[in-house]
């Protein structure tokens, strides 16, 4: 098996950016991860790329050419779907072909065009990641269904809103110096509790931002990179994925994320490592429940205990375990396909020490990433370790 | 997608709900779902049976809607609930309770939503 680097990675500004087309989103991203890793673009073997819902946005299928051709390879492409963990499953896969030496250097990514819809729009386009049947002919919007889970876990484990707003106020203080962050600006815990109400408990201030923008990595073999010089000094040491009932009512617990737990075990023991050993993170915080959720999901806190960890401040930059230094989807942004690698793009800059964040995690060796797809009904987990070259 | 055409075991239940004879697919295990299916979701059990759903269940998680899809826009605000029947839960709205707690018994039943006429699950207060 061959051990995968990431070579180079590349964001667009994440924000309101209606006019520009995913196919140019993606250009972007994915032209400053070449030039990012050094890499002859004459040398990509393939493209694993990431969207959910260009069908509804941009009237567009079979999109994964269209995404090579927009950083002029010609070369086997595939786009991969699975909701809001869409670029996390393409990055499995990119993984995967890189271990089997199918392939020593490919481009993975992905982009999402969300703006260009009204409001109510893409509240619908959204909701289609639930079942349909039996979830969104009820009135189930994608906020709703996270606001079932909070309620629950409310019930169970106790938790209040102002403990969820910890977490909102920390994303937005973690995003102050990112220049491709949605949200550059601080709030306080009562600027999220006065915002209107989403689906009860969550507000607007619990709940990310619609955003378009793209994101890109190059990842090559140890052998590609040695051989030629480039300089890749983060490795993707471990790869999980897990799977749940879609429909929350067919779950055994609506207050748990047991395929993010599944996936951060399995990606735990790819990497050789425990969740002892991550120094930083960055989880699917679609809304603020989800990142109590996912932190328990990868083994930093036990069940129910997540919302005490965030009330107390130990997942802040200044805490023991940093969560999400980009900002996370709440502020940074979530262009849904382009998250699960932007994730990969942050903690790679982590671990190279060129992050806006650095400074706080200046000794970081490990890092996770956590994608998340519907209510978790998918999920990937990707252990990043530092590597001496 | 036609708005004409039924969705096979879904409409079915529907139906059935309607009628006050609602059931749910329970496998040999014990184990609930909705149809259509072939196999149980929880067990892979090939053995599924219409099970009559019990009469009332039990709120077991709510929120109250604001922000809607557009088919719901004159719907909101409501509130969608999972609701605890024994060995299955179902999904729908809460009508005709003012304070919706977990734990609040309700009836399972059908209506429409105010903004297209569409057929609803909905839960009413015991």
């Amino acid at each position: 098996m061959t051990n995968v680097r990431v070579a180079g990675v590349g964001l667009t500004h994440f924000g309101t950016h209606p006019e520009r087309t995913s196919r140019d989103l993606f250009a972007e991203a994915g032209l400053a991860a070449l030039d990012d890793a050094g890499v002859d673009s004459a040398d990509v073997e393939a493209v694993h790329y990431g969207n959910f819902m260009g069908e509804l946005s941009e009237h567009q299928g079979h999109q994964g050419p269209l995404a090579a051709e927009a950083l002029g390879l010609d070369v086997p492409a595939t786009r991969y779907e699975s909701a809001c963990a869409s670029s996390g499953v393409a990055l499995r896969q990119a993984v995967k072909n890189v271990r089997n030496s199918e392939t020593d250097v490919v481009v993975v990514g992905g982009a999402e065009r969300m703006n260009n819809l009204e409001t109510a729009e893409s509240t619908e386009a959204l909701a289609i990641a639930a079942d349909d049947l039996y979830e969104v002919k009820a009135g189930m919007t994608f906020p709703g269904a996270y606001a079932l889970m909070a309620s629950a876990y409310f019930e169970q484990f106790g938790g209040t809103r102002e403990d969820l707003a910890n977490v909102a106020v920390k994303n937005h203080e973690h995003a102050l110096g990112n220049d491709h962050a949605q949200y550059q600006r601080e709030i306080t815990v009562e600027d999220a509790l006065d915002s209107p109400p989403v689906a009860t408990p969550l507000h607007l201030y619990d709940a990310c931002p619609v955003t378009d923008g793209a994101s890109a990595a190059v990842l090559v073999s140890e052998d590609y990179a040695e051989t030629n010089g480039i300089d890749a000094g983060v490795a993707v040491t471990g790869t999980g994925q897990g799977g749940d009932k879609m429909a929350l009512q067919d779950r055994e617990n609506v207050a748990t994320s047991p395929a993010a737990t599944d996936a951060a075990t399995e990606a735990y023991d790819d990497a050789g490592v425990g969740p002892d050993d991550v120094d930083v993170a960055e989880v699917h915080d679609c809304f603020t429940i989800a990142e109590v959720l996912a932190t328990e999901s990868l083994g930093f806190f036990e069940t129910g205990e997540g919302v005490t960890a965030a009330r107390e401040g130990v997942t802040t930059r200044e805490g023991d375990l940093p969560v999400n230094l980009s900002g996370g989807l709440k502020a940074k942004g979530h262009p849904v396909g382009a998250t699960g690698v932007s994730q990969v793009a942050e903690l790679t800059k982590l671990l190279r020490g060129d992050h806006h964040n650095s400074e706080y995690v200046p000794d970081a060796e490990v890092g996770v990433a956590h994608n998340a797809g519907g209510t978790v009904a998918s999920a990937t987990v990707h252990v990043l370790q530092e590597v001496e070259q | 997608m036609s708005d004409n055409v039924r969705d096979a075991g879904y409409d079915d239940f529907l139906d059935a709900l309607a009628d006050g004879e609602g059931y749910y697919l329970e496998c040999e295990n014990g184990h609930g779902s909705l149809p259509p299916r072939r196999v149980c979701p929880h067990c892979g059990s090939r053995e599924v049976t219409e099970t009559a759903l019990p009469e009332t269940g039990t709120v077991e998680s709510a929120t109250e809607i604001h922000v809607p899809t557009p088919s719901f826009a004159d719907d909101a605000p409501y509130v969608v609930a999972v609701v605890d029947f024994g060995s299955v839960r179902l999904t729908g709205q809460v009508r005709g309770a003012d304070d919706i707690e977990s734990g609040l018994e309700v009836e399972p039943g059908l209506d429409e939503t105010e903004t297209e006429g569409e057929r609803l699950l909905v839960f009413e207060p015991r």
